[in-house]
């Protein structure tokens, strides 16, 4: 089965400034591309709309300008049939686990398909499975360690068997060793993937890479010049802080040697 | 796909208010519905007693309470720390009691509200929540034509039943918070970052919940 295609055609978003009618804040200025590849990643720094891209995915944000078609449908026209074939994983997971345990909060997930409650069940016992979760069917979802959640919060949005995964970075609460295991997964998925990441080194080698900056898309192409640009723009415009000048009354023997 | 193996769990947390606990007994193995009707119907008999017998009857249904929690092999530790959430509600209201109206009213009113509180952790720690939100979703069909989804209604009685160990943990997170601030004595710096974080935690289940499609 080929994932579904998804289309951005002037899609922007953008939002009223409190306190004035007339004024407009742009999070992510009209964008056009197509993803038809196995692997995208999305990198830029904090602010620059990266997580206001992801969110245009899956119709869980409406593009207040062009649309956002998956498959042939309109997330703002079709925004269920669109999330039956885009699931979403978030940087935290607790936010997205709802249910109390984790078989639980598996059978969340498929409460939607209808099936019949014994179905039901075996395919929840089949889904912990797969993802080396069994043992933690009944476990309280706040007991689990943060790479538990995460990839339970991703069994979760799989068990559905939807065609396309977008993540919000989701290694970026994790350890090594569990930033690992979710790389790990993610690479062996059939899944189409859009990843948000900082991890430059997992973006460099991704067959496609957005760079945003400042709200709109400014490098599209193959991993390693992507991270290359990236890097360029990062070094010629700093944040709007420059915390080098900034006094905190200490000597500068005082650092990390 | 290559099985990983799981790690061992964190200790468990006080978030475990009410969360099921697996086993073989003859409560776990009731039905969903026959614990939620009797539930209400114990509620409906504690509450409408006759305020002279509400103190035997209020012991009484609470010795038979524990007798059951000991007979199906419940953490009776867990249950007793989920209860100890009462206690200052249980002793406050029992010593007022006791100095306006006597020992009985006040036996009558605590053992009232202990029994009902171990009720409700007893049919929730023997009954799966997906199970109570499959018969509120039965329970709630016939609404349908009125325009209500029974779907919507099991994900609201779950999120609620969830919400309540949630907000625990919100406010043990801010209270930690304030503290680490020097903040401990202040209540504005722990009820204002509270309220906000709820909210804020709230937003982001309900978006959760959207990206899964199970709202829709």
């Amino acid at each position: 089965m080929v994932p579904a295609a998804i289309e951005l055609d002037g899609a922007g978003v953008r939002v009223g400034v409190p306190g004035s009618s007339r004024r407009w804040h742009e999070i992510l200025a009209p964008t056009t591309f197509t993803l038809t590849e196995r692997r995208v990643c999305v990198i830029g720094a904090n602010g620059s709309g990266k997580s206001t891209l992801a969110r245009l995915l899956n119709g869980l944000v409406l593009p207040t300008t062009g649309r956002v078609i998956v498959d042939g449908l309109d997330t703002a026209v079709d925004g269920a049939a669109v999330r039956r074939r885009v699931a979403f994983a978030f940087t935290d997971p607790e936010a997205q686990l709802v249910m109390p345990t984790a078989g639980e909060d598996v059978a969340l997930s498929l409460r939607r398909l209808g099936l019949p409650r014994a179905d039901r069940d075996a395919r929840v016992a089949q889904v912990l499975d797969t993802y080396g979760l069994t043992d933690l069917a009944d476990v309280s979802v706040h007991a689990l360690s943060g790479g538990q959640r995460q990839l339970l919060a991703l069994a979760g949005v799989l068990a559905t068997e939807p065609e396309v995964l977008v993540c919000d970075e989701p290694t970026t609460l994790l350890d090594l060793r569990n930033r690992q295991a979710v790389v790990s997964l993610l690479d062996r998925l059939r899944q189409r993937i859009v990843l948000v990441t900082h991890d430059l080194a997992l973006a460099a080698r991704t067959e496609r890479v957005l760079v945003l900056d400042g709200g709109a898309v400014v490098h599209d192409g193959p991993g390693e010049p992507a991270v290359a640009f990236y890097r360029d723009l990062m070094t010629e415009t700093p944040g709007p802080a420059d915390v080098a000048d900034v006094d905190v009354g200490t000597s500068p023997d005082h650092g990390w040697r | 796909m290559r099985r990983r193996r799981a790690e061992t769990p964190r200790i468990a947390t006080p978030h475990t208010l009410g969360l099921f606990v697996p086993g073989r007994s003859w409560l776990h193995r009731a039905p969903a519905a026959s614990k939620l009707v009797a539930l209400m119907l114990l509620g409906l008999g504690l509450t409408l007693a006759p305020p002279d017998r509400a103190w035997a009857l209020g012991t009484a249904t609470l010795g038979a309470l524990v007798g059951i929690a000991v007979a199906t092999h419940l953490p009776l530790g867990r249950l007793a720390r989920d209860l100890r959430g009462l206690t200052v509600v249980v002793v406050t209201l029992g010593a007022y009691q006791w100095w306006r109206s006597g020992w009985e009213v006040a036996l009558g009113i605590t053992s009232t509200l202990l029994a009902l509180v171990l009720a409700g952790l007893l049919a929730t720690m023997t009954t799966p929540l997906g199970d109570v939100v499959d018969v509120m979703v039965r329970a709630t069909r016939p609404l349908r034509r009125l325009g209500l989804d029974p779907e919507w209604v099991g994900l609201a009685v779950a999120l609620t039943l969830r919400g309540i160990p949630t907000l625990i943990e919100v406010f043990a997170e801010t209270r930690d918070a304030a503290r680490a601030r020097g903040l401990d004595r202040h209540p504005r710096a722990l009820l204002v970052p509270a309220v906000l974080r709820t909210v804020a935690r709230a937003r982001r289940t309900g978006e959760a919940l959207a990206a899964r499609g199970v709202a829709d």
